[in-house]
């Protein structure tokens, strides 16, 4: 059983309200960047960038994070994942970090981010933005920008897809799908 | 969920024993890898609580550093085994070292041997992953592997590539391995030296043999220089290092030959004025240091892929 929760233009409308949102808190973009985490987090983070580009007419730098190497649960798996470039061309120290997924669901691979962030610089503040909070925590981290929150039960499965991925912008709630995350 | 990766074995013994898939996983993989060692602080968490022994029955300097450096970039305890100070010295036999080892509960065991097959025969005693690090003639796969991985980085592909390898390749444990890998990703390969230190086992399909250094490198897209192994050259392979220099040393006019883009390779460590001029090794061209800083990233990946096994597949 599949549920659409949003289409594309849903999409769009959630990431410019976002988008203000977060200029509203950090009062513009000096010393701001927006860092996603692999795969949907980062064009999430492209795709707001545009728009605080086109709201405040100024470039905020953008980074991509792979946080295969920092996982919680490399000593368990059966398998490792897939090791994704981890890109950013910019300072951290002293700037406001906006981590940008697209998916926050027990809170583990954000832990595994700011992990990650931390040895490459010390962030004056830690941001989180998130399409969708399905909620599920196992650690005490919670979004400061949600797209939109949906409760869900552990048996359903929530898919962000994204048009840069090859298909069409939609978020798509399974039932009965097996634990993701 | 992120999706996952493995290689097929336990073990890397050599390129014969990897798919190109395989091998252009470990490539991608050690991309990856490559970022963390340009931050500051070059390690991560990744393999925690593991040990990696370094098992070297020759004398090595950079592999043993490289592989060393590439575990505690991960956060693997590193244990190096040298045969002039361990019992093997006092006439310990291999199996007795493995069966040693493994009561030291390794992860992984890098072995350099005199000989060929040893990396093979301890892969079958041990449960831990059991990479090669050179052995006798045979191969040197993480060398073949950071070569293709600086070639990629530098010329974006390896397929369609003229490669030319030259100087002793009876020898050479890099030769054999960067044949099958180089190969197997598409490359044509030149192999240029003395009839002497050519066997004739190298003519194969895409490898083509010159005995003139300027009739091969012609248009070729990389040199890659093998080390002339005085330690093997009892025998009168070529009559004096003068004289090899000569005909086969690789000079700044010679390498006009090849393309203007060419990129120069050596495993190191170099006899400059020998195989190769000094002018040449430290030229722009030169990218002999890019491959000692993505040997440590390529040796990473290689750890990464052998430890996410599934655990079925461990013996």
């Amino acid at each position: 059983m599949a549920k659409e929760l949003f289409d594309s233009k849903d999409i769009d409308r959630t990431l410019t309200r976002m988008a203000h949102e977060i200029l509203e808190r950090n009062r513009g973009v000096e010393k701001l960047c927006l860092v996603g985490i692999q795969r949907g987090g980062v064009h999430l983070a492209r795709r707001l960038a545009e728009k605080i580009a086109m709201i405040e007419g100024r470039e905020t730098p953008v980074g991509a994070l792979d946080i295969a190497l920092y996982r919680d649960d490399l000593n368990i798996r059966r398998e490792y994942p897939t090791v994704r470039k981890t890109e950013i061309d910019f300072e951290i120290t002293d700037h406001v970090v906006v981590l940008v997924d697209d998916v926050l669901f027990t809170g583990r691979s954000i832990r595994a981010a700011m992990d990650a962030l931390m040895d490459m610089g010390r962030p004056a503040k830690i941001e989180l933005a998130v399409l969708i909070d399905r909620g599920h925590r196992e650690l005490p981290i919670r979004a400061d920008f949600v797209g939109k929150n949906v409760p869900t039960s552990l048996m359903e499965r929530i898919e962000v897809e994204l048009r840069e991925e090859g298909g069409e912008d939609r978020v798509v709630l399974f039932s009965g799908g097996e634990r993701d995350g | 969920m992120a999706e996952t990766v493995h290689l097929k074995g336990k073990d890397l013994l050599g390129m014969r024993a990897l798919s190109p898939a395989e091998t252009e996983l470990i490539l991608d993989t050690a991309g990856g890898f490559r970022d963390v060692l340009k931050r500051d602080i070059k390690k991560v968490p990744t393999l925690r609580g593991k040990t990696l022994v370094n098992l070297f029955f020759e004398p090595s300097t950079r592999t043993r550093t490289s592989f060393e450096l590439a575990a505690k970039r991960l956060s693997t305890d590193v244990i190096n085994f040298s045969v002039s100070m361990s019992s093997v010295a006092k006439g310990e036999s291999l199996i007795d070292t493995a069966a040693t080892i493994q009561a030291l509960g390794a992860d992984f065991v890098v072995i350099r041997h005199p000989a060929s097959g040893v990396p093979h025969l301890l892969s079958r005693r041990l449960r831990a992953s059991v990479i090669n690090a050179g052995d006798g003639t045979n191969e040197h796969p993480t060398q073949a592997l950071l070569d293709a991985f600086t070639i990629r980085e530098r010329k974006g592909r390896v397929e369609g590539l003229r490669i030319a390898i030259v100087g002793d390749i009876l020898h050479s444990r890099v030769a054999r391995s960067n044949i099958h890998c180089l190969r197997s990703l598409g490359a044509e390969i030149r192999l240029i030296g003395p009839p002497t230190l050519i066997p004739g086992e190298f003519v194969q399909p895409g490898v083509q043999v010159f005995y003139s250094m300027d009739e091969g490198l012609e248009g070729a897209d990389v040199v890659m220089m093998l080390r002339i192994q005085m330690e093997r050259q009892d025998r009168g392979f070529f009559p004096t290092t003068d004289e090899y220099f000569r005909l086969w040393g690789l000079t700044r006019e010679r390498l006009r030959l090849a393309r203007p883009d060419a990129v120069v390779m050596h495993p190191g460590p170099m006899n400059r004025g020998i195989e190769i001029d000094s002018g040449v090794a430290d030229s722009p061209q030169s990218v002999i240091l890019e491959q000692v800083t993505n040997g440590i990233a390529v040796r990473m990946a290689v750890l990464y892929l052998l430890s996410g096994r599934p655990q079925e597949a461990r013996v």
